[in-house]
């Protein structure tokens, strides 16, 4: 960008974490966000409930549609992921579950990368094969792959920022491309990046969904997803997308993409999605995510120096038969990581440990510092073997080609001191070393 | 709804409801860069209480074929052509930023189509500063950012909507991106060079102004209310000139109040 057309400066990435979407409360000045913990909200009169109803006034009606605590979270990572709106979901899985049925109908295809959450992967193999819906899942470093599995009933390219677990880094802005240029929208799972390493509506990507659970919340406290609209994609220049641009009977013959411009998405997926399937959050949730979104800045950081420390150890060490972390000049993605990711590959990493599964069970045994459990992104370090809990309903085949080794340890390194972390490792390998007599 | 004015296709949008001969009227003009979909709360909310909606795409805005029209003017003719054509009016027609100064210019032009004027976001003249003129001009996305900042107040570009889930300072900046830079900067310089003698309007008008407006000031606005004749004016505390998407409650509050739902 030229100097001679700048742009004036707008609010900065860490104070949207702290302000986007809420200003002090008018009527008693709360600073925090209150929790505005009631089910439905009242109505001055008959008219303005019927506006509300009717889409003519902004407000809230029932806490399943919307909710005052809930809305400045959502507003909060829209604002972070450069989107027009979003929708908090009661998990990660429902944002997905809503972000998908807004779209694709039975009878439609999805294109996804293979290497995925074992939950997702559960949700696109088979739940949804169950509804018609049929998806084809692909290497998530080759583009052509994507390209070649495009049907002419295809509605969406999907793919993880990192993929889970073996870490690999999703092209966006090449998967952008080959999408725009089958008229087909690309949403991306960017849990394990945050929008502080990452927005994926700026390299490219239309939809973006999160766990917030994870590193958004920080904390482990709670189960919540968002989905987030960038409003970048044009439903009706497509002409693949009848619920965007047909009349919807559910909703008085309302046409979306001819009402809302850019924000034809993400009002359908509130008006149908949350209000038919219902996956809403508590409004207690919102509120303890929000605690963490203020933090966020600052606790990726952390995550992110504590990560290359520990790779860097881990990488040297006798016991470690590989690692992968896209931070690594090794990986096969350094370079688009660094690209897409340029403060940091974010804080989860695998490595196999040399004596194969039953040293992988052992390791994770013996450590005392990290969390044994099925969960990332957590203020605590915590490991899990993938082969027998996130992915354990795949076969042997999924699993290779899911990039999974049966000894594949994965961590998600927390915000301890990194001293006590690397002790931790090093007490667990020595007891490995001796209880397997490696 | 689409029709063809002068061989090339139009859109209007109803408010998702047909037409009705004999029903009361309101046209809704939007402002450079946009379409009809920024009144899509009140365009909704009148065609409720029993009007025909004319929310129209300008040429070359939204779902309207171009070219795009290079004067208020003849914007102001295009819009007449639509009504008459349709066979409605006397109608009370609704402009923001651009829109108003279209919504002045219908109402001098042809004024046994209009009874009724609301002007919101208006300032006369309605002078583009250079910087944003250049950036539109050499087709650089500046110009959107700058229009889309300048158009919001500190509190609208951090948040707090009333709309739940909405970021209405993105959402402003993806409405301009829809719109090619040229089209943008033709309707800039339309508005830059639009003269009127408002104070020979005989109309009755309502003008609604932001105090934290930074593109048509609060009293710019007042000025342009002093000068009409059959004038009068709403202010929305805390809101700027984005305001469809800042206080979308309190601009539809004023509008059912003046057109007398």
């Amino acid at each position: 960008m030229t100097d001679k057309h700048r742009p004036p400066p707008s609010p900065g990435f860490d104070t949207l974490t702290l302000h986007a979407g809420q200003s002090p409360d008018p009527t008693t000045g709360a600073r925090a966000v209150p929790i505005y913990q009631s089910a439905s909200f009242v109505f001055p009169d008959t008219d303005f409930a019927a506006g509300l109803f009717n889409i003519e006034r902004a407000g809230h009606v029932y806490s399943r549609l919307s909710n005052p605590t809930n809305a400045v979270l959502e507003e909060r990572m829209a604002a972070l992921e450069n989107g027009v709106g979003s929708i908090v979901t009661a998990s990660g899985q429902a944002a997905m579950h809503l972000a998908i049925v807004t779209l694709v109908s039975a009878g439609d295809h999805i294109v996804s990368s293979r290497s995925l959450y074992g939950g997702t992967h559960n949700l696109l193999e088979y739940t949804l094969k169950r509804f018609g819906i049929e998806t084809t899942f692909v290497d998530p470093r080759d583009t052509a792959a994507f390209g070649a599995a495009i049907q002419p009933n295809t509605k969406l390219i999907f793919g993880e920022i990192l993929g889970n677990p073996g870490l690999e880094v999703l092209p966006i802005p090449a998967l952008a491309e080959l999408a725009h240029s089958h008229d087909l929208p690309l949403l991306v799972d960017a849990t394990f990046a945050t929008p502080y390493l990452c927005q994926p509506i700026e390299h490219g990507a239309d939809l973006v969904m999160h766990s917030a659970t994870k590193f958004l919340s920080g904390h482990g406290v709670v189960i919540g997803g968002v989905l987030v609209d960038g409003g970048t994609f044009d439903y009706e220049a497509s002409g693949k997308f009848p619920t965007m641009t047909d009349p919807y009977d559910g909703f008085h013959d309302l046409v979306f993409a001819e009402e809302f411009g850019p924000q034809a998405f993400i009002t359908r997926a509130r008006k149908e999605g949350i209000r038919d399937f219902g996956a809403c959050m508590a409004p207690m949730t919102a509120f303890q995510i929000l605690q963490g979104i203020e933090t966020l800045p600052l606790r990726m950081q952390k995550h992110v120096s504590n990560t290359e420390l520990l790779v860097a150890f881990l990488a040297a060490h006798e016991m470690v038969e590989s690692i992968s972390y896209p931070g690594m000049e090794e990986h096969p993605d350094y370079k688009l990581a660094q690209s897409l990711l340029p403060k940091g590959a974010g804080a989860v990493f695998s490595f196999v440990i040399k004596g194969g599964r039953a040293a992988g069970r052992l390791f994770i045994e013996r450590l005392e510092l990290f969390s044994h459990l099925a969960n990332i992104g957590d203020a605590k370090s915590l490991v899990i073997h993938p082969a027998s809990t996130t992915h354990h309903r795949m076969d042997a085949k999924a699993l290779a080609a899911a990039g999974v080794a049966e000894g594949m340890v994965r961590i998600s390194v927390g915000l301890e001191d990194p001293v006590d972390l690397t002790a931790d490792l090093k007490q667990a390998f020595r007891a490995v070393k001796k209880g397997i007599g490696l | 709804m689409r029709t063809s004015i002068g061989g090339k296709s139009a859109f209007f949008g109803t408010g998702s409801r047909s037409l009705t001969p004999g029903n009361r009227t309101i046209l809704f003009v939007h402002g450079a860069g946009f379409d009809h979909s920024v009144w899509v709360m009140p365009a909704r909310y009148f065609a409720r209480h029993g009007f025909n909606v004319i929310a129209a795409d300008l040429p070359a805005h939204g779902r309207s074929e171009g070219p795009g029209l290079d004067s208020v003017e003849a914007m102001a003719d295009w819009l007449a052509a639509l009504v008459i054509q349709e066979g409605l009016g006397p109608l009370a027609a609704v402009g923001h930023s651009m829109g108003s100064l279209v919504v002045g210019a219908l109402a001098k032009q042809h004024p046994q189509l209009v009874d009724k004027i609301v002007l919101l976001g208006a300032s006369a003249p309605m002078a583009v500063g250079p910087p944003l003129l250049e950036a539109a001009l050499d087709d650089h996305p500046a110009a959107f950012a700058m229009a889309n900042t300048w158009s919001h107040s500190t509190k609208g570009r951090l948040g707090s909507a009333q709309n739940p889930g909405l970021s209405n300072f993105v959402s402003g900046e993806r409405w301009l991106e829809r719109m090619t830079p040229s089209t943008y900067h033709a309707d800039l310089k339309a508005c830059n060079d639009f003269q009127l003698s408002w104070d020979k309007l005989q109309v009755k008008a309502l003008i609604i102004a932001g105090t934290e407006d930074k593109m048509t000031p609060l009293r710019a606005g007042m000025s342009l209310a002093a000068s009409l004749t059959n004038g009068q004016t709403v202010i929305l505390q805390g809101s700027g000139h984005a305001m469809l998407s800042e206080q979308p409650n309190e601009v539809l509050d004023a509008l059912a109040e003046f057109i007398n739902v």
